[in-house]
């Protein structure tokens, strides 16, 4: 009996907040505007035989024939990519450099990797305005020092986007790869070495390898986020970043259209399951490995 | 032998200048006289004193704490429970649709979770207000102490708490007194990770929030979209601060703990 409760308890609270919620999403897809409140119909009010009859695939016609959907998702998906490419390019000599530290330095390392990550999302990314802006530290910086005439035009371009997406996720990407390079045996290496391999070489041949599982586990844990990314586009990106997180931000607040809205959570959610499962997969596999 | 080389010493100073040098600068700043953010004009405390004054940034801040507060606390509670369940219970009826919903919400966008929950509260005619933002925290938090728990949970050798049911304890004072004691580590950082994550949470809030009940967040969000504010510099100082502060008080006591536990097994060892 008791044993019932402990699952039903938190059983229920996943259940009434999430699965249901997101069941109403998927319901409201499907429904049409309305001038009421709220701004859609039909509602169970209606009765349940017409809310059946009243439900079509049309807000998910919209979506095609307006291009301004598919090209948020594109968008979406290729700044995702590309900032995830480079926040791996910086994330991976900082894990490298810190599985190479003295032991005795590696606790605080570790510390300075996590430190941001309780410091607000918010705050770290709207420090980014006043180095990026026109008049801003960068700009005043490279003109005093004589490399350019005027300033350059950083801030609200997709440039900034990038920025903040590799800032803010960084640790996401240097936690995994310190792990998996830290469990990794260093006489390997020195065998590669004696076997004839160059540094460079035994780098690539085998350190790389090894490490695959986290590369993978810190790109997934990068690009989920930065797909559906809103507080960044929206501070950093200017007029021509679309991103979808933001659309659905827009479309919901400003346009007051929400079951466009829900037909674009529908979708981005239907992208990110691809992402999602190989993710699931990986960590199982590097489960498996570690038993 | 390790040896660092020129090019992991670059690396890492490279690096750790990237993640720390904004949020230096940010800090300097908010001690700038000068209205215009960006040109230096001396030192100056005036904009901590100007933030301090403002109603509407306090009544925020309150909002927001005990937002924070309320939330982390039935997360940890209810993430514990969860993770109890998943890691002892073995197969049970819906195991899997559980587990699924435990994991689906740290991976969800929040744009989503923010909108389907709105939906929800609409539906069933529930007022937006603190009530509302409560219940949205605690349901993605408390997936985030349902993860780290389990896996404090993993590495708990049962036997422990087989042995004081075998002593007599119930199911419940065994927990209380073997296995709580035991991950209490894992859920003080659930909590905080619980805490940490509804004090910073913009997106759902906005969503699930009414016009009374206004988070910090919120707040920091309508001002800096008009661009940087020394005020909100100030704000974020405090804020950085305060986290700094915690997380390296935190980290020390738990050097502490674990070298006093080295002790106490090394003199275990020699009594034997």
């Amino acid at each position: 009996m008791r044993k019932f409760a402990l699952i039903a308890v938190p059983y229920a609270w996943l259940l009434a907040l999430f699965l249901i919620p997101f069941l109403i999403v998927f319901k409201v897809s499907l429904s049409d505007t309305a001038l009421a409140i709220p701004p859609y119909t039909p509602t169970l009010k209606d009765g349940f035989g017409a809310l059946i009859d009243g439900l079509d695939l049309e807000n998910f016609w919209f979506l095609t024939t307006d291009d301004l959907y598919y090209k948020a998702y594109l968008s979406s998906l290729q700044i995702a990519l590309l900032s995830t490419f480079l926040t791996l390019l910086v994330g991976y000599p900082m894990a490298y450099g810190m599985a190479r530290a003295p032991e005795e330095w590696r606790a605080t390392l570790m510390m300075l990797v996590i430190l941001p990550f309780w410091t607000s999302f918010l705050i770290r990314v709207y420090a980014w305005v006043g180095i990026l802006s026109n008049e801003g530290l960068l700009n005043q910086l490279l003109l005093w020092v004589g490399v350019i005439n005027e300033p350059l035009t950083i801030l609200n371009t997709n440039t900034a986007v990038y920025i903040g997406i590799v800032y803010t996720y960084l640790p996401f990407m240097i936690l995994p790869i310190y792990a998996a390079l830290d469990r990794m045996d260093d006489s390997l290496i020195e065998a590669a070495e004696d076997l004839g391999c160059s540094r460079l070489t035994a780098f690539w041949l085998v350190t790389v390898p090894l490490s695959k599982n986290g590369i993978v586990a810190g790109c997934f844990l990068v690009f989920i986020p930065a797909l559906g990314e809103f507080v960044i586009p929206s501070l950093l990106g200017g007029s021509g970043t679309l991103m979808i997180g933001k659309v659905l931000f827009e479309e919901f607040f400003n346009n007051r259209d929400w079951p466009v809205a829900s037909a674009v959570a529908v979708i981005l959610l239907l992208i990110l399951i691809v992402p999602i499962v190989l993710f699931q997969r990986n960590q199982q596999k590097q489960a498996e490995a570690e038993q | 032998m390790k040896r660092l080389s020129a090019f992991n010493i670059t690396a890492l100073t490279l690096g750790f200048a990237f993640l720390y040098l904004p949020m230096i600068l940010l800090v300097i700043y908010s001690f700038n006289a000068s209205k215009l953010v960006t040109v230096w004009a001396g030192f100056s405390t005036q904009w901590y004193g100007e933030l301090l004054r403002d109603e509407a940034f306090l009544d925020a801040a309150w909002v927001t704490l005990q937002v924070a507060v309320i939330s982390s606390t039935i997360a940890t509670v209810l993430g514990t429970m969860a993770a109890y369940v998943l890691v002892n219970f073995g197969r049970f009826f819906g195991r899997t649709l559980f587990s699924g919903m435990i994991y689906a919400p740290l991976v969800m966008p929040e744009v989503i979770t923010g909108l389907s929950l709105l939906l929800l509260f609409i539906g069933i005619g529930l007022d937006r207000g603190i009530l509302t933002i409560v219940l949205a925290h605690t349901t993605f938090s408390m997936c985030y102490v349902s993860v780290v728990v389990s896996s404090r949970l993993i590495s708990f050798d049962r036997a422990l708490e087989e042995a004081a049911l075998d002593l007599g304890c119930n199911r419940f004072d065994a927990f209380r007194l073997v296995t709580l004691p035991i991950i209490a580590p894992a859920v003080i950082s659930g909590w905080l990770l619980a805490f940490t994550l509804s004090l910073d949470d913009l997106v759902i809030a906005s969503f699930v929030a009414g016009p009374s009940s206004t988070t910090l967040p919120i707040k920091i969000w309508s001002a800096v979209r008009l661009g940087v504010t020394p005020e909100i510099n100030a704000l974020s100082t405090i804020m950085i601060a305060v986290v700094t502060v915690g997380v390296i008080t935190a980290s020390l006591i738990s050097k502490r703990n674990a070298v006093a536990a080295q002790r106490d097994a090394q003199a275990a060892e020699r009594a034997e």
